[in-house]
């Protein structure tokens, strides 16, 4: 199976066999539970089922595959311990005449070789086939050598010492490696395997009035669909009846339940913990938010990093330029010393160089990073954008809507002494009941909540994004922008100052008050600007808004620079100035209306909006509206690309220092097969080291 | 006189790791949008060409139980899937732009091509 949906299409085919009753296929582990009625259908017959979808049911095990390289270490490490035992000078007398025995040591490596290493042999041929050679054909080829030239020596065809104890301890030392890195590649991709395992099974559809189990295969948009406390979210919908807290930690990182009621969204895998709800499916299959977040961190981890092109040039050439290394190194020694030390130089060549350290230096650490990463909600694109992420100089903040709540509410009402403050309430919020601007709705809602009745308005006039006017018995009233009167109390310098919109009532030139309105910073804002301060990125702040508001919340947040009366079309020119003065500039928007300025700048950070993390125009999604996701997003890309970089380096060290050291004689063939078997497991371990990252 | 055989020999097998693994002539293969790779010591074919534009499906069947080609990566198409041995993955693509994509296993020890035309 090679994604959720194949587990889902066993499950659903098999349900409709006759004769079975019940079929759960779980992606994530590979194992199917059925229940079946073994007089109307065989499990050979479920078996064909499942292989006619092109699916196998006797799938490789990996926990056994993992195993079984365990017991081979075992008895490669038993038996290489035997013939040390049996050959070292120096303990050798202790031994047991058998152990001594040359022919005896031969049947051990004769196992060891051809049992053990059989793997490596079918690897090596399969490859040879194609021209093409890997790490286990340099393995074959240095304890081959190593193998015939003892057998050579126990028949009597050549003299000199054999060498069995080498090749079986290379071949144990190479296999405890295999079996090392097996393990630890295995705990790489958890964070993926762990949102895979989060999509539900089934959902309880309320259909024709009926409840009914159905796969969530079958669930459609539009579906009505019952969830109780405690049960999984099955589908992305919106609540159309009852109210409870979710808990969507798991999928947007956020660790405080959300209460949702009627018309709110909830996202598919997520749990619900309080209260009982029907909500509208509105998304499904391969649409819903966990599937798009499970479709991207896959894409991310396929993707090429620019960094490890060096690396991917290197790779096409390694195996064959080792081989004409490890030939050379016997030539040279042949001719100035004689054939053992060439022979053994030449197999320490073979043993020592590790391809597999540069192949796993790039790709370990990704999957790690972008795993981590999706886990707190925020998504990174590509190892592309990770890499600039590391580089990030300065922060862009859209306002309205990323650093602020996005719903401006009234926060001071200064009524004159004419007029009381429900008064100026009543009329501002009568006078713009017809208007569609958003800081009207934030003065028609605050008029609400007093429970005062609105006022009859006649001859309604809209003043081009600048105010409104209207008569209101028989007096006609301007309700506008401080600009539009020539003189305004000094309450509108002071909320200006504040970082608040102010607007002014008045009838003609006379002034009744002054209502100011406010749009909250996110709780999280000011925060985690100082986090980014304090991580040596710059931040600046883009707004429509005059210069006094954008610094005066500029200066609220701890932002440090702002661009104010800035058209939402002009914010990608904005971005450029930043980067013409050498600055990586990151911009966090909504995917939307910030689409140009996303695109525009080195790398977009969106806020996704609804259910929909699929934004083109951005490197990295945000999942939650935390704004703590933007420092620990490029936190987690400065430590991602850290460790790709330290494992490069390390494993490109490794094999340029210790290929020479190896052909100059400096290693044994036992201490290179020692250092091959852990450079691997370094690399797979130091990307592992990434999920220690501090996240708060 | 030893000594000049096995320089010689030595030279010669130096030339013929280069000629064998190095030396390999490209394959061209016909435009196809329905193509099967056997993933097996490498991969065959180990060149494909696929049609821009127009969408493919390559299906790769591993009968190679060796653990590093488990995984097949087309990163320029942000493609990795795991190959589970004697199971058949299909994956659809849909090439935009002409060119080589280069495709490798997990370790990016074993590599191929997309030719996109």
């Amino acid at each position: 199976m090679h994604c959720a949906s194949c587990a889902a299409t066993i499950s659903k085919v098999l349900r409709r066999t006759p004769g079975v009753s019940s079929a759960n296929v779980n992606y994530a582990t590979e194992k199917a539970q059925i229940k079946f009625d073994s007089t109307q259908i065989t499990l050979e017959k479920i078996s064909q089922i499942i292989s006619s979808l092109g699916y196998s049911t006797t799938p490789e095990d990996k926990d056994r595959q993992i195993n079984i390289l365990f017991m081979k270490f075992i008895i490669s490490a038993v038996f290489a311990s035997l013939a040390l035992w049996g050959s070292l000078p120096a303990i050798s007398s202790t031994a047991p005449a058998l152990l001594q025995s040359l022919y005896f040591q031969l049947v051990l490596a004769t196992l060891v070789q051809f049992w053990v290493a059989w793997d490596f042999y079918r690897s090596t041929w399969n490859s040879l086939k194609h021209r093409a050679a890997n790490m286990d054909t340099l393995i074959v080829l240095g304890t081959t050598v190593a193998y015939i030239y003892s057998a050579a020596v126990t028949f009597g065809l050549v003299r000199g010492e054999p060498y069995f104890d080498t090749g079986m301890t290379i071949i144990a030392l190479i296999i405890l490696g295999k079996w090392l890195e097996a393990r630890a590649k295995g705990k790489t991709s958890e964070a993926i395997k762990k949102l895979i395992q989060l999509q539900p099974k089934t959902a309880r559809v309320i259909r024709n009035g009926q409840e009914v189990d159905l796969p969530i295969s079958e669930v459609q948009v539009g579906d009505q669909i019952r969830l109780r406390p405690g049960e999984k979210v099955p589908v992305d919908g919106k609540v159309v009846s009852g109210e409870t807290s979710i808990d969507e930690s798991m999928v947007t990182g956020e660790s405080i339940p959300v209460y949702k009621h009627t018309g709110d969204l909830v996202i598919g895998g997520t749990i619900n913990t309080s209260g009982a709800i029907i909500l509208s499916a509105t998304k499904v299959g391969s649409a819903t938010m966990l599937a798009q977040i499970i479709k991207l961190v896959e894409q991310a981890q396929a993707s090429r990093a620019p960094i490890q092109k060096l690396a991917d040039v290197i790779s096409g050439y390694f195996v064959p330029a080792v081989l004409m290394i490890a030939v050379a190194t016997f030539a040279g020694w042949y001719i100035s010393t004689g054939y053992l030390p060439a022979m053994l130089n030449a197999i320490a060549v073979l043993i020592i160089a590790c391809p597999c350290a540069l192949g796993l230096a790039t790709p370990t650490a990704l999957v790690v990073g972008t795993g981590l990463a999706a886990q707190k909600g925020i998504l990174i694109k590509d190892a592309e954008n990770l890499e600039i992420a590391y580089k990030v100089s300065h922060v862009v903040f859209d306002k309205t809507g990323t650093l602020t709540e996005g719903k401006p509410v009234v926060t001071d009402i200064v009524p004159s002494n004419q007029v009381t403050n429900n008064d100026l309430l009543r009329l501002a919020a009568s006078l713009d009941a017809n208007s569609e601007h958003p800081l009207a709705s934030a003065i028609v809602a605050a008029g609400a909540k007093t429970a005062l009745k609105s006022l009859p308005v006649t001859g309604f006039k809209n003043l081009a994004g600048r105010g409104v006017e209207g008569t209101i018995s028989k007096i006609k009233y301007t309700l506008g922008t401080p600009s539009l009167f020539p003189s305004v109390p000094s309450d509108v310098a002071r909320l200006e100052k504040q970082g608040k919109t102010v607007v002014v009532l008045a009838i003609g030139k006379k002034i009744l008050g002054v209502i100011a309105i406010a749009d909250t910073l996110r709780p999280t804002a000011t925060d985690a600007i100082s986090q980014l301060t304090r991580q040596k990125i710059g931040t600046s702040l883009i707004t429509g808004d005059n210069p006094t508001t954008a610094a005066a919340i500029a200066k609220i947040a701890g932002i440090t620079r702002f661009f104010a009366q800035v058209r939402p079309q002009d914010k990608a020119a904005a971005i450029k100035q930043l980067q013409s003065e050498g600055q990586i500039v990151a911009m966090v928007g909504d995917g939307i209306n910030d689409a140009p300025a996303l695109s525009a700048a080195n790398i977009g950070i969106a806020m996704a909006s609804g259910t929909d993390v699929a934004i083109e125009a951005a490197g990295i999604t945000l999942v939650n509206k935390d704004l703590h996701s933007i420092p620990l997003a490029l936190r987690l890309s400065r430590s991602t690309l850290r460790t790709i970089k330290t494992n490069l380096f390390w494993a490109f060290i490794y094999n340029v220092i210790l290929i020479p050291a190896a052909a100059m004689g400096l290693l044994s063939p036992i201490l290179a097969a020692g250092a091959m078997a852990f450079s691997s497991v370094s690399v797979v371990g130091n990307s592992l080291l990434l999920k220690r990252t501090r996240l708060s | 006189m030893d000594k000049a055989i096995v320089l010689v020999s030595s030279l010669g097998l130096i030339g013929f790791i280069y000629w064998f693994f190095l030396g390999k002539r490209e394959k061209t293969s016909e435009i196809s949008t329905d193509i099967k790779i056997t993933v097996s010591g490498g991969y065959s074919p180990e060149s494909i060409t696929i049609p821009v534009g127009k969408p493919v499906k390559i299906t790769l069947i591993r009968t190679d139980p060796t653990d590093c080609l488990e995984e097949f990566v087309i990163p320029d198409l942000k493609i990795k899937k795991t190959l589970p041995l004697n199971t058949p993955v299909t994956i659809a693509v849909t090439v935009t732009s002409p060119g080589r994509y280069g495709f490798h296993c997990g370790m990016n020890m074993y590599h191929g091509q997309i030719i996109a035309r």
